[in-house]
């Protein structure tokens, strides 16, 4: 099936109905797999047990700025080439990114009281992550706010390319200012900090949210198309009566 | 297993996560069943995507 067959709704659901099963079982097969992995590694030798909260916290602040990163690839599409399931992607991406800042976020706090004191800090990479979620928020307001979802869709491009800014922000938040946050420990230069005993979970679970993310995602633009079939029917037929 | 002395906040941290997931999960197939049901409704009634025109089987004779 080329690209471009994808940008025909019907082609697109079809492709939907025959990938999601394996994506759901390599989902849960992941998941399984890091958790065990999870739970075999060592503490760590100054945080203690503790440690294993970097195992949810890690790949779910990962996954926001991806998710983030995917909305803005959609709102080229919308913006440039008008593809037809572009801001379907957006739209549809946006509840489940917000709903992995927000655990990030959690995670990040009950991680930072045992070992900073606090659960926060007004920090740079803890605000900026914070101001993401705000954003994340404000998207999925603002494609509730407007009935017709092509203006909706042109609306919320706009908006997500500007939040793409907050992504560099984030990720160097902890090299460009002081911070409790500590430092990137597995994407630098020079390669990982981390001992494989732990690496190795914590990939394994960042690839487990990530298929997560993208079972999800696929789900919920089947769901979307099916809403805008929904929708045209009605207002197609209220027009004829 | 022995989670030390923060056990709590490790344990706060993976349900919490577990909640969200099963929340995230529940609302997608919420969202399918409700427009699968939409959908339905609508083939029902004879209106469907590739014409607005009920079918023939479908118009009710006037009584």
């Amino acid at each position: 099936m080329a690209l471009i067959d994808l940008a025909n709704p019907t082609r697109f659901i079809a492709l939907v109905e025959r990938v999601l099963p394996w994506l759901i079982g390599a989902t849960l097969i992941a998941f399984a797999f890091g958790l065990r992995e999870a739970y075999l590694a060592p503490d760590d030798y100054q945080q203690g047990a503790t440690v294993k909260i970097m195992f949810i916290h890690v790949p779910n602040a990962w996954l926001c700025m991806f998710v983030w990163g995917v909305m803005s690839a959609a709102a080229l599409g919308t913006l440039v080439w008008r593809h037809p399931l572009a801001d379907v992607a957006a739209k549809c991406a946006a509840p489940i990114g917000a709903a992995f800042t927000f655990l990030a976020l959690v995670t990040g706090s009950l991680w930072g009281r045992p070992m900073w004191g606090t659960y926060w800090v007004w920090d740079a990479r803890l605000t900026s992550v914070l101001v993401l979620f705000i954003m994340y928020l404000a998207l999925i307001a603002l494609w509730r706010t407007v009935d017709d979802p092509t203006r909706a869709g042109r609306a919320a491009a706009v908006l997500t390319l500007v939040g793409a800014v907050n992504l560099p922000i984030i990720k160097f938040s902890v090299d460009w200012w002081n911070t409790l946050h500590q430092p990137a420990s597995v994407f630098r230069v020079g390669g990982p900090t981390l001992d494989r005993s732990m690496l190795i979970p914590l990939v394994v679970m960042a690839l487990a949210f990530t298929l997560l993310f993208i079972a999800l995602h696929l789900a919920a633009m089947r769901n979307e198309i099916m809403r805008r079939r929904v929708r045209t029917l009605m207002l197609t037929q209220a027009e004829r009566t | 297993m022995d989670l030390g002395p923060h056990g709590p906040f490790i344990i706060t941290a993976y349900l919490i996560a577990a909640l969200v997931v099963t929340a995230l999960v529940i609302w997608v197939i919420a969202d399918h069943l409700a427009q699968k049901r939409a959908l339905a409704d609508l083939e029902r009634r004879g209106i469907t995507r590739r014409s607005v025109e009920p079918r023939p089987s479908q118009i009710k004779e006037p009584a």
